[in-house]
């Protein structure tokens, strides 16, 4: 019996589990970007004194969950379940820091929704009586997003206008019951429903334009977030999509229109948050680490201060591997999304 | 076979067609004419250096300049110089051998942590490679057709 779904894809948890702490640490290039000052830490050194990318990008996946995790003096084996995922192949980052912080844990991979998936399945458990305190963690990196998914670094050449930076960053959100009584880093924030996101594939075949290849499973889950709960855009201050660019975001804007939902005024995208004009990245940031850093160091706070009552937070990937593409596949897009509410 | 696409896919894709920033295909042509020009005119200066000061025959010479221009190209991979002349320059960088010696060396000083055998060695030519494939086909193929139209 489906007792806490509303319509085809949205689950309402009926006792809306608490996002009580989290941490962000992003490298260099996204702490000179415009929410510098919010991350928890900023790297100077891209292989963070490890001798690998591989190993730096690990170790922002656990030292973000650790820092979450002393934010509100608990220990890794006071948590229940760890939810999180990365985009290298197997998702070695998320299994390898699991590894150092042995917690039960579940590998996710949704490419850059993962941080919204993990969500979605933490307050799942909780709500379900399965987990009583959860941590869900994303992350990803620049330098071995680029070698994995391009060319090397080393290699010069040009990008098109389309194209976006991999954000070498990791966020983690811990979550509790409701009703939690311990230390808490937020007091107001809860997860209230969540829409899981179907794959669309609207032919997009260009790697370097994945804004545009996402966008149209961004337009689909907000549609069908608005009709499952009766909802209309007005009832949200904030639709933050995960990382679809500029001109992602221009064609997720103009999609939502064509279904009916006008979104222009409360549209963000996080990866047009993380960087600045300045910075010449093209069409802004992408990877699981974008989404997840800028709700873990600066959307969940601005909840907690009462700036924003209720935002839907919509983590938006891109599915294709280096293989689908070389074999000239389309590239299939994900947005998967959370009721974030201030109560 | 790929499937056919259905008209709500055929009507995105000509959507994101026409909407979508184009790089500026004249500035890049401009860019590219210069530095590619400005490599070249280096590469001459280093032909008349052999042929003349240094006195080498012309074979010695052609040898002698695409030593020279690789272990330039080569070294400004290695201190992180040449792939942000690549960043403004675009073909003008990668067409002229100096591009040739920095798609060698960036996979190479990128694999390294894989070890040598699998990583550098097996990577080395991970770019180049097609390069070397076609380039070698093409000139077997040449060959050939001149050797019967003789």
């Amino acid at each position: 019996m489906k007792s806490k779904c509303a319509g085809k894809q949205t689950l309402v948890f009926s006792a809306p589990p608490q996002v009580i702490s989290s941490a962000a640490i992003v490298g260099e290039m996204e702490g000179q970007g415009p929410l510098g000052s919010y991350f928890d830490e900023v790297l100077t050194d891209d292989t963070w004194g490890e001798d690998s990318w591989e190993k730096a990008e690990r170790k922002m996946f656990e030292q973000t969950v650790r820092r979450a995790l002393e934010k509100v003096s608990l220990q890794t084996g006071e948590l229940d379940c760890l939810l999180g995922g990365d985009l290298l192949n197997q998702i070695i980052s998320a299994n390898f820091a699991a590894r150092e912080l042995k917690t039960p844990f579940l590998g996710l991979y949704g490419a850059c929704s993962t941080m919204a998936e993990g969500l979605l399945l933490g307050s799942m458990l909780i709500d379900g009586g399965y987990a009583s305190r959860v941590a869900c963690a994303a992350t990803s990196h620049f330098s071995t997003a680029e070698r994995q998914y391009r060319l090397p670094l080393e290699m010069g050449g040009q990008t098109p206008p389309t194209a976006q930076r991999p954000v070498a960053g990791a966020g983690c959100s811990i979550l509790a019951e409701s009703g939690y009584t311990g230390q808490m880093l937020y007091r107001n924030v809860f997860v209230a429903a969540a829409t899981i996101g179907r794959v669309i594939d609207l032919g997009i075949t260009d790697a370097s334009n994945m804004g545009a290849a996402m966008a149209p499973a961004a337009a689909d889950t907000l549609s069908t977030h608005l009709s499952d709960t009766g909802r209309s855009i007005r009832d949200y201050d904030l639709v933050v999509t995960g990382d679809l660019g500029g001109f992602g975001s221009e064609m997720f804007l103009e999609l939502c229109k064509d279904n009916g939902v006008d979104a222009e005024r409360r549209h963000l995208d996080c990866g047009n948050l993380i960087f600045s004009g300045s910075q010449k990245v093209d069409s802004g940031g992408s990877g699981c680490g974008c989404s997840a850093s800028v709700l873990n160091a600066y959307l969940l706070e601005r909840i907690e201060q009462g700036d924003l009552r209720r935002i839907f937070f919509m983590a938006t990937g891109a599915l294709m591997s280096p293989t689908s593409g070389m074999q000239s596949e389309s590239i299939p897009g994900i947005a998967h999304g959370v009721v974030l509410e201030r109560k | 076979m790929p499937k056919p696409q259905t008209a709500q896919q055929k009507q995105y894709q000509q959507r994101v067609n026409e909407k979508m920033p184009r790089s500026n295909t004249f500035s890049q042509c401009i860019r590219a004419f210069v530095s590619g020009g400005i490599i070249c005119c280096i590469g001459q200066a280093v032909r008349d250096l052999g042929e003349g000061p240094l006195g080498l025959s012309q074979d010695d010479t052609a040898a002698f300049t695409a030593m020279v221009m690789v272990f330039l190209g080569a070294t400004l991979t290695g201190l992180g110089i040449y792939d942000k002349i690549g960043t403004w320059a675009g073909a003008g960088s990668i067409v002229p051998i100096t591009g040739f010696a920095n798609s060698i060396v960036s996979p190479a000083m990128e694999f390294k942590r894989e070890g040598f055998v699998m990583g550098v060695g097996a990577k080395l030519f991970s770019i180049a490679g097609p390069v070397l494939v076609y380039g070698v086909s093409a000139s077997i193929l040449v060959g050939l057709i001149a050797y019967l139209m003789r």
